[in-house]
């Protein structure tokens, strides 16, 4: 089945109830399976800014190199996917755009952005993240991180300093480690994961998941899964209700029907034996 | 302002420290930066690690242990107000930075340059955790956002304190009641018909979710947007009725 019709993809982003600008950045390209969220920092309207190179030149470029080749093809440099090669070096455009900005322009000194992006093909999602922007996954009732955050309190948790359970409590929740823009040189995380029918990928920035539960979160997915504007709403509402203090943004991905890759039956053999 | 801790005994204040060093302990030796002499108190007794907003403490294998607000500690993220007790001493953990700013400034996502140590685990308490978070941490970016009062005012829990409760009138369950005690509460069949209840600050609301027939209010279909419950209101969903009200 082709991917456009395969998914059900809805975006939603919100200033919040305390910023009067929106740093945050979405972008969609359905007819490829792609979903880009950015969350800008930086004085001014320089997070915006940022944000908004980051989405712009991962989804362009990505659509663009995908009219003429597909995910699963292999890079011949790399011998990698081209999904997750697409998503690495793309990354690492926007990343190379933003700090060329920052470095050319006064006002834009020091702006960077976080990103978090699924490019979904062949029955799996291949993510990308900087930063701590997220990527969840339900399925069935559960609700998971597919994501792990580049920051201080991730690395306070890994290392045993600090439980998961004291973690809400720290003052040094938004402290990134990474991020796009900042220096000439980005560490994309990328992964790729299997992906299954009724699975529901969000993608979001931090005004959410700082101020609405995960446990809320999982309640409104799995309570409005068959509506996924409205689920958008909602969490948006949610996170405002609780302060809003941050901008809002998130990209919903409900997977509706296999979109596995036609292979003819030698390719399948060759896979079978690769196994 | 950094963190500090006073020191006190018997209800009498006898010091302040504030938090300033990554490292600082307690004990009963002078070279301890909190200093408390008396035999209670081990050689070495504590360390407090502080990491930029965050402090914790850690017992260094002493004696007499420690008590945090009246429980026996080996290692404690400390936080505003806590009280920690060793021997007759007490010691109060004091940081009141986000009253203090603008919650909008800490909220600002920022990068954190240069790696941060963090030190291993350690398999108990021992004496030698946290050396190092000198690192250069180029912090970018400190926004001026004007401070904004109402934030405080946003934070408030939800402020309905009576138990709302949805008690179904006919059909198999008749009787039945369902307190609304999440923020979000299913009914329904999903397929089929669903709606939700939602708790918001300011009152409960009912929304359609999924399905071709859209849920009665008081007789009346409810529209795509959420609508706001009142005490009585009369909900059919699927061919059962249903009664939402407020319990005292």
């Amino acid at each position: 089945m082709k991917i456009a019709e395969a998914l059900q993809i809805v975006s939603l982003t919100h200033p919040g109830m305390v910023r009067t600008h929106n740093e945050d950045s979405v972008g969609v390209e359905t007819a490829y399976g792609l979903a880009v969220l950015a969350d800008g920092m930086g004085g001014y309207n320089a997070g915006e800014v940022a944000s908004g190179i980051a989405v712009s030149v991962t989804a362009t470029e990505i659509a663009h190199r995908l009219q003429s080749c597909t995910p699963t093809d292999i890079d011949a440099e790399s011998h990698e996917e081209l999904g997750v090669v697409l998503l690495r070096d793309n990354i690492r455009k926007a990343n190379t755009s933003i700090y060329h900005a920052s470095q050319s322009q006064p006002q834009y000194a020091g702006m960077g952005t976080t990103i978090v992006t699924g490019l979904f093909y062949d029955n799996r999602v291949a993510v990308g993240h900087v930063g701590d922007s997220r990527m969840y996954l339900l399925r069935g009732d559960k609700l998971s991180t597919v994501t792990k955050d580049h920051s201080l309190l991730q690395e306070q948790i890994d290392s045993g300093m600090i439980s998961r359970e004291d973690a809400r409590y720290s003052k040094n929740k938004n402290l990134v480690t990474r991020a796009v823009g900042i220096d000439e040189n980005v560490l994309p995380e990328v992964h790729v994961y299997p992906v299954q029918i009724g699975d529901i990928y969000l993608l979001c920035s931090d005004g959410l998941n700082d101020m609405v539960e995960d446990m809320d979160i999982e309640a409104v997915l799995q309570a409005m899964q068959g509506n996924l504007p409205l689920a958008a709403q909602q969490l948006i509402q949610m996170a405002n209700d609780n302060g809003g203090r941050d901008n809002v943004s998130v990209i919903l991905v409900k997977v509706l029907a296999d979109f596995e890759v036609p292979r003819s039956w030698p390719v399948k053999l060759l896979n079978w034996f690769r196994k | 302002m950094a963190a500090k801790i006073i020191l006190s005994m018997d209800g009498i204040n006898i010091k302040e420290y504030a938090l300033q060093k990554e490292r600082m302990t307690i004990g009963r030796k002078a070279s301890n930066d909190i200093v408390i002499d008396n035999l209670a108190v081990s050689g070495e007794h504590a360390a407090i690690i502080t990491i930029l907003h965050d402090s914790f403490l850690e017992d260094l294998d002493s004696t007499n242990g420690l008590i945090v607000n009246g429980v026996a500690t080996k290692k404690h993220f400390l936080q505003n107000n806590d009280l920690v007790e060793i021997g007759k001493h007490s010691l109060r953990y004091v940081n009141d930075q986000v009253s203090k700013t603008s919650a909008a400034d800490f909220e600002k996502t920022m990068v954190l340059r240069g790696p941060v140590k963090i030190p291993p685990p350690p398999p108990v308490a021992i004496a030698e955790p946290a050396t190092g978070f000198t690192q250069t941490q180029v912090i970018l970016n400190k926004p001026a956002t004007p401070p904004l009062e109402q934030t405080d005012k946003l934070d408030a829990p939800v402020a309905t304190a009576q138990v709302a409760v949805v008690q179904i009138l006919t059909g198999p369950n008749a009787g039945k009641e369902l307190e609304l005690v999440k923020n979000l509460t299913t009914l329904g069949k999903p397929g089929l018909q669903v709606a939700v209840l939602a708790r918001r600050p300011h009152g409960f609301f009912i929304t359609h979710v999924e399905g071709a027939t859209f849920p009665l209010l008081n007789g009346q279909p409810l529209s795509e947007q959420p609508h706001p419950l009142q005490d009585h209101d009369l909900i059919e969903l699927a061919g059962v009725k249903m009664e939402f009200f407020f319990k005292n």
